[in-house]
């Protein structure tokens, strides 16, 4: 298995950064370590990180999570965080937008702005890019049902600067699968939802080489509830429905599968997260290869994003917080992890104020720079309790696998899409947010400052304040629009919309930035999108 | 059906939020401690609230909020209920920053549970107002 020549090859072709690897009383370091016959980043099966120099060639991603308000307050967001040293973008949406439904929507009263920035029509896109060269950032945004939406004028904005589309680089999360699961932002049934996500998938490998079409994201299952185990199985059993669904729509799997990209929580307890981020890249090299065929080591290689865990985070006391995601945050870091989110102290209390989210960039910046813990590869590899939980986490996600499987007949598309159906993944993260719970209100779990040491307690924190005029203003701004645009040309384009949604081997992308172009609103799009594809319930089991 | 015996109450997310892992939480917390749960779950609106209540005739009706809306939502949840002729208190749980405590209890909310909220303190909440209805 392990060669340590082959590594030692690909170590030495890499780019490394210019910084002496030595610890801070200047003991020189290897890049990783370990026995000649055992396991290298870089090789396969990939346990030890996806590429032989890791983070002496480069760092992680500090890429922070921010939008609320209108188009303009983002836009302010984020060139603050792009002058204080971030280097990725990363767009919230407020929940009408992730839901499909316009500013003015009757659902979308006292919602707009509110838990990220209201995007309606390309032009609300073009502010939030505006003096953002978006052929010299990568970018990131978090949406699933209005995904292939959103992207579309992503790409009109690209193309309005002049940026080429083979130049835009990012993620969009677009990953519906955990919607039904977890984060129930889903609008349309799961199998015509698949195909949306699919025809993204599609037309990114054709024309958007730089970008990460789906973001394959645990982080909301784990924060509705789940277990370790839990977040890793049913995360990389979505990853296998997708690859699936993408083989079935004709693609072939090497030409897709190097730009899947994954997601997971950080949660708080620390050799889990790292053993699970571990067992991830091993379970998907395995079944990639094995199950899938696929043969560029890129397919097999599994890269993630990290978020440090929302539901770890206290209202009470809530600078404590600071500590939490420091740690969270650097079993991210151990873990391997290609991008990093670090929660601002203040989210169990609102969205976070500006000051606050520059502290959450600081904490990983201190990592980066003054723990010395980027020099060496999976330092914790090797260690017997980390090796022997990775082996653990991997078992329980085979056993759901094999769930899924007899309940797909076979397939995991099928398996994972019946476990929606027949509600199976809701109960099994409700059932495990329960027994957590439970060990709380029994004193089993301390969670310092809410069921134990909770003398002190200060949460005058100042929080963000969301002026309510961010509904009039953007009300207003969707208003002009509608005014000014070409009626004929949007009535055209949602006909073209409707019509190509009714027919699954056309790929809607092109329609879609057709549509947005003519500024067509988010809720108009997927109102013609919903009138073929119908809408999703679910049945109210708690 | 006779009052007084078990508490009946109405649990649901008002508006787009999906964030149901605190509402699932709550409703396994008050059946282990003996009420009556009808789980409306998810993408409720004030006027469903309301004709679920009536329907089901319950004592509480609980409402979670997580995305920020609650100065909007929750108050046009009070005001359904007392328009279908109810004066079933409503209780909301979620993430509600201290400064709007006053415009919530202004709007005829009766109780407010903020995270990390124990057991203990759901039930306690939920049966006070229940008996100060």
């Amino acid at each position: 298995m392990g060669d340590r020549r082959a590594w030692q090859e690909a170590y030495e072709r890499s780019t490394l950064r210019e910084t002496p690897f030595e610890t801070i009383s200047g003991v020189p370091l290897e890049p990783v370590y370990g026995p000649d016959d055992g396991e290298f980043p870089g090789q396969w099966p990939y346990t030890r990180g996806p590429y032989a120099s890791m983070y002496r060639s480069r760092l992680w991603t500090m890429r922070q999570f921010a939008g609320f308000g209108t188009a303009e307050d983002t836009n302010r967001r984020f060139k603050d965080l792009l002058a204080s040293g971030g280097n990725g973008l990363s767009t919230a949406f407020d929940m009408p937008t992730l839901l499909g439904r316009d500013s003015d929507d009757p659902l979308a009263k006292g919602e707009v702005g509110r838990a990220g920035v209201a995007i309606d029509t390309q032009r609300d896109m073009e502010t939030l890019f505006a003096g953002i060269p978006l052929g010299s950032v990568s970018t990131s945004m978090t949406i699933n049902s209005a995904a292939p939406v959103v992207m579309a004028m992503y790409i009109g904005v690209g193309d309005r600067q002049g940026v080429d589309r083979a130049a835009l680089s990012g993620t969009i999360q677009n990953d519906i699968l955990k919607e039904y699961q977890a984060q129930k932002e889903y609008v349309f049934p799961p199998r015509p939802s698949v195909r949306l996500v699919t025809d993204l998938v599609r037309f990114a490998t054709a024309e958007l080489p730089r970008w990460h079409p789906i973001s394959i994201s645990g982080y909301h299952i784990r924060e509705a509830g789940s277990t370790a185990a839990q977040e890793l199985a049913f995360t990389l059993a979505n990853g296998f429905a997708y690859v699936e669904a993408a083989v079935a729509a004709g693609l072939a799997i090497d030409d897709f599968a190097p730009r899947l990209s994954f997601f997971f929580n950080a949660h708080i307890d620390f050799f889990e997260e790292v053993a699970k981020y571990r067992a991830a890249r091993r379970i998907w090299a395995r079944w990639m290869r094995d199950r899938y065929g696929a043969s560029d080591a890129r397919s097999q290689t599994l890269r993630f994003h990290t978020q440090t865990t929302g539901v770890s985070l206290t209202a009470q006391q809530p600078e404590v917080n600071l500590a939490r995601v420091a740690l969270e945050a650097l079993a991210g870091v151990l873990g391997g992890t290609q991008s990093l989110h670090t929660d601002a102290f203040d989210e169990a209390l609102a969205l976070p104020t500006e000051r606050a989210a520059r502290l959450a960039l600081r904490t990983q910046q201190v990592i980066a720079e003054e723990l010395g813990v980027a020099h060496v590869a999976d330092p914790l590899g090797g260690s017997w309790f980390v090796e022997s939980l990775t082996d653990e986490l991997e078992r329980q996600a085979e056993e759901v696998f094999a769930h899924l499987e007899r309940e797909g007949a076979g397939s995991m598309l099928d398996g994972v899409v019946e476990c929606i159906e027949n509600g199976w993944f809701g109960l099994q993260i409700a059932d495990a947010a329960y027994r957590f719970q439970e060990k709380l209100a029994k004193g089993e779990w301390i969670l310092v400052g809410v069921n134990g040491y909770t003398e002190g307690d200060d949460r005058e924190v100042p929080t963000l304040y969301i002026d309510p005029a961010v509904e009039r203003r953007q009300l207003d701004r969707l208003a002009q629009v509608r005014r000014e645009r070409d009626d004929d040309a949007v009535r055209r384009s949602l006909g073209r919309l409707e019509s190509e949604a009714a027919d699954p081997t056309i790929n809607l992308m092109p329609a879609l930035i057709e549509a947005s172009a003519n500024q067509v609103t988010v809720g108009e799009s997927m109102q013609a999108l919903g009138a073929v594809f119908g809408t999703w319930f679910e049945r109210p089991v708690a | 059906m006779p009052r007084g015996e078990r508490l009946r109450v109405l649990l649901a997310k008002v508006g787009l939020d999906g964030h149901d892992r605190g509402l699932r939480v709550v409703a396994r917390i008050l059946r282990d401690g003996g009420l009556e749960v009808i789980y409306a779950g998810l993408r409720q609106t004030p006027e469903t609230i309301a004709a679920a209540a009536t329907q089901e005739d319950v004592d509480v009706v609980g409402v979670s909020m997580h995305n920020g809306a609650h100065l909007t939502l929750a108050p046009a949840v009070v005001e359904a209920l007392r328009a279908a002729g109810l004066e079933t208190p409503v209780v909301v749980g979620g993430i509600v920053p201290d400064v709007d405590l006053p415009a919530m209890r202004a709007a005829g909310i009766a109780a407010v549970l903020g995270p990390g909220a124990s057991n203990a303190e759901v039930l306690e909440a939920v049966r006070g107002v229940a008996k100060g209805a």
